[in-house]
């Protein structure tokens, strides 16, 4: 198991490779990439910032936690800080495990835990030069310059 | 006692990345929030939880003296 973030582009290839074995048969990846609209207005960019320190033990303790449910200690995750353009890839997850539903289910797991817990917190450029802090529960939380803070 | 908090994302825009809270001794998580809620007041923040010593708290746990505190906004991360 290993969880990192890292601030250079995601070598997903790598990932992949890492958590290989002789002794799986199954292997899933997960890619999340920064798509170019979020309710209906156009997006740039992300920025994505942390809190370093809690975001790596809370994506730590994740990936024990499926690693005891789902019975497979192949799995790396990796999820990446700093500015971010479309298309680009924020987080990649790859397991490997004997069969395909472990495999299946502990990425789910995985992914679905990092969205709920770990305080990692982005905020979107648009296309018209505004910004503003968004959450996983998918509103617009804060607006931020070059407009004035409006709650939306 | 003074405690430093942590600010992240939309909070650290409004007050910077720590804000010094005057807390009386045994204070609890909840009263923390009561004191940040009061200096929010007017300002378009949302509810956030707040961590202790890099673990999510609930209202009723104590701070004391030391503890690396932090608020923490909706989370987005994946």
């Amino acid at each position: 198991m290993r969880a990192a973030l890292v601030t250079r582009p995601l070598d997903i290839a790598a990932l992949v490779a890492e958590v290989a074995h002789p002794g799986t048969g199954a292997t899933t990846l997960f890619v999340g990439t920064v798509r170019d609209q979020h309710e209906g207005r156009a997006v740039s960019g992300i920025d994505y910032e942390a809190y370093g320190p809690m975001a790596l033990r809370e994506l730590e303790t994740i990936l024990a936690e499926a690693a005891e449910r789902f019975a497979t200690d192949r799995i790396v995750v990796e999820h990446r800080l700093g500015t971010l353009a479309v298309t680009e890839a924020s987080i990649a997850i790859a397991v490997a495990a004997p069969r395909r539903v472990a495999a299946l289910e502990a990425q789910r797991y995985v992914i679905e835990a990092v969205k709920a817990r770990v305080p990692i917190f982005k905020r979107e450029h648009y296309v018209d030069g505004t910004r503003a802090w968004v959450d996983n529960r998918g509103g617009s939380v804060v607006a931020t310059s070059p407009t004035s803070a409006v709650a939306t | 006692m003074t405690t430093t908090v942590l600010l992240f994302a939309s909070w650290a825009d409004a007050f910077g990345p720590s804000l010094a809270v005057e807390l009386p001794e045994g204070a609890r998580v909840a009263d923390l929030l009561d004191v940040i809620g009061s200096r929010a007041a007017g300002r378009p923040l949302p509810k956030p939880m707040v961590a202790v010593n890099q673990r999510y708290a609930t209202p009723d746990q104590v701070i004391q003296v030391g503890d690396e505190v932090a608020i923490i906004p909706p989370v987005a991360g994946g």
